[in-house]
């Protein structure tokens, strides 16, 4: 295994942008739409130093705003090419009608998300707010912790969206992620992932054999076309397991749709999401040889929403402490995934008590001495119902 | 005076570097290379800079971290148990703070030794200075120190090997310029010296 590792990848010192930016060249794009000012960020810019240096064959297509890049994007796609774009906060927010458009036309376009801070006031710093906006959109969307998963996800993204005809969000933390240098095994050898996601025949726009798409659907056919997108998202949760299996089977690397750490005789588990999985495991380890008794999960998959794997998390669990970066104003527990958890819960009568808490907003430092300060304060149950906003100045 | 070297063993906890400069000066760049230096050398490393808007002048603050193991946290450097400073004109407060007991300070300086110790007032420290200057502007024709500190810390603290850093450097910088950094970082190398 060793000697095969080593006879396929080169272990390179990247930041995350930089991962997603050999991720979109090893999964071989056709087509990269990209409003190349701020917020974009150098994923880009290192993808058009691959088209210069010939390591990469597409076409980058600068547009005047992220409405214009997901539509390059949308038509694209349309037209047959393995289509790429990144954004970031308010590119995201930009581009949102045309997110729809993108999922409802079933076009199979992978977008990298450096998650956020939205404005006012103008942030430019880290948090979940702007991708938590996108999760009515019917995007597949996956929420990575390190470069290297960053990297794998891109390509897993292809496999998923090219089988079940839905576009494909893969995020990390802006910043703390997308500015970070760290190890990343990328491939060595030209076309590592031509079989993991092989060129498909699929029906596109041809003058010489002409269809439409994107029609007027009046309200006989609406529904039912939006049901198949329900469908759709339901086939894309086996996909997104097989498309993890068969990536570790063949390279090595595996992440399951939600990671434990040990869960396995905890009292508390911190169940979140994207980089500061990091912090927590190293805070859990602090714990752990402290003698408490906690554990922490992150969700991998947002959407669709890994019920099996939760609902298997939440029996082992004895209580859990949810971490987001993000909020829903006006919900008294406001946390994102805390509120699909708990509505998860009482669909599947799971009744396990669930903390909330909002950490990391317009990335508000979040250390080990805080996870650990949430977890006594978890434990010891007196927390309240609703939503804690962990640090805030009243 | 014979260089002490292998200062400080690395533990298997990682070793946590905070450098200080001012904008235009590299330390970000720098930070990056040690990282990528140390994951050439089969390490784990993370490299970040402060995060905020850039202006040239201002005082940059970056961070590394190197371990012989995966780095698990994405918290920020609170406690470094290196500093490196660029600029000697930050306040020492800024770079002290933070600084572990027991740990060390590389600074670009041409001041000696008790001026350097007055100023910096923390007998448990080790103090490491080199003239980054004064090589910048011998072999860059300007005052950019960021990689003669680089080639200066890995003597003090071996995180990487020189040979790594120079590959670093020269993934960073044109060819151009990158030869002249490599020869900044191997002067500094040499000439790096530690007080205490």
């Amino acid at each position: 295994m060793e000697t095969i590792a080593k006879s396929i990848w080169k272990r390179l010192p990247l930041s995350s942008n930089y991962a997603v930016a050999y991720a979109a060249r090893d999964s071989d794009v056709d087509e990269i739409a990209a409003y190349p000012i701020t917020p974009q960020t150098t994923v880009v810019e290192k993808l058009s130093e691959f088209i210069a240096n010939g390591e990469l064959l597409a076409e980058m297509v600068h547009v005047e705003s992220e409405h214009s890049a997901m539509s390059a994007s949308i038509g694209a796609s349309a037209a047959g090419a393995r289509a790429f774009t990144a954004t970031s906060s308010q590119g995201l927010e930009l581009m949102h009608e045309l997110l729809h458009i993108a999922s409802g036309m079933r076009l199979p376009i992978v977008m990298s998300v450096a998650a956020r801070a939205l404005s006012a006031p103008l942030s430019i710093w880290g948090d979940y707010s702007d991708v938590m906006n996108t999760r009515d959109t019917s995007w597949i969307t996956i929420i990575a912790s390190s470069a290297q998963e960053v990297y794998d996800s891109i390509v897993q993204a292809y496999r998923i969206a090219e089988s079940v005809m839905l576009p494909v969000m893969v995020a990390y933390d802006g910043f703390m992620m997308s500015h970070t240098y760290e190890p990343v095994f990328v491939s060595e050898k030209a076309g590592l992932f031509r079989d993991y996601i092989p060129r498909k025949g699929r029906v596109v726009l041809d003058t010489k054999k002409p269809v439409t798409m994107g029609a007027v659907a009046n309200p006989d056919w609406y529904y039912e076309t939006k049901y198949q997108q329900v469908k759709a998202m339901s086939d894309a949760y086996g996909l997104s397991v097989e498309a993890d299996q068969t990536f570790s089977k063949l390279y090595g690397r595996g992440y399951g749709l939600v990671e434990e750490y040990n869960v396995d005789n905890s009292e508390l588990v911190i169940l979140t999401y994207g980089g500061i999985f990091g912090t927590v495991k190293q805070a859990v380890d602090e714990m752990r040889e402290q003698g408490i008794p906690v554990g922490a999960a992150r969700v991998r998959l947002f959407r669709p929403f890994p019920l099996n794997e939760l609902r298997s998390l939440l029996l082992k669990s004895k209580a859990v402490a949810v971490l987001d970066r993000s909020f829903s104003n006006g919900l008294p527990v406001s946390g994102p995934l805390a509120v699909e958890l708990k509505s998860m819960m009482n669909s599947y009568n799971i009744n396990v008590p669930v903390y909330s808490y909002i950490v990391g907003l317009g990335q508000r430092t979040v250390t080990e001495a805080d996870i650990s300060k949430i977890a006594s304060q978890a434990l010891s149950s007196k927390v309240s119902n609703e939503s804690i906003y962990w640090g805030v100045r009243e | 005076m014979p260089l002490r070297t292998i200062i400080r063993p690395i533990l298997h906890t990682s070793f946590e570097l905070r450098w200080h400069g001012r904008g235009g000066q590299g330390a970000v760049t720098a930070a990056i290379i040690v990282a990528e230096a140390a994951i050439f050398d089969e390490k784990y490393a993370q490299a970040f800079p402060e995060f905020g808007a850039e202006r040239r002048g201002a005082p940059v603050k970056a961070y590394t971290r190197v371990s012989e193991q995966q780095i698990l946290t994405r918290s920020p450097i609170i406690a470094p148990d290196m500093v490196v400073v660029l600029d000697t004109s930050i306040d020492e407060k800024i770079y002290l703070d933070g600084l572990k007991v027991g740990g060390t300070i590389l600074i670009n300086s041409s001041k000696g030794k008790s001026e350097l110790k007055e100023k910096i007032e923390r007998e448990d420290v080790m103090i490491a200075k080199v003239d980054a200057t004064h090589i910048a502007m011998d072999e860059l024709g300007a005052a950019i120190v960021n990689t003669a500190m680089v080639g200066a810390l890995i003597k003090v603290t071996p995180l990487a090997k020189l040979d790594s850093v120079s590959e670093a450097i020269r993934e960073n910088f044109k060819p151009k310029i990158a030869e002249a950094n490599v020869k900044a970082a191997g002067r500094a190398y040499n000439e790096v010296e530690v007080l205490n």
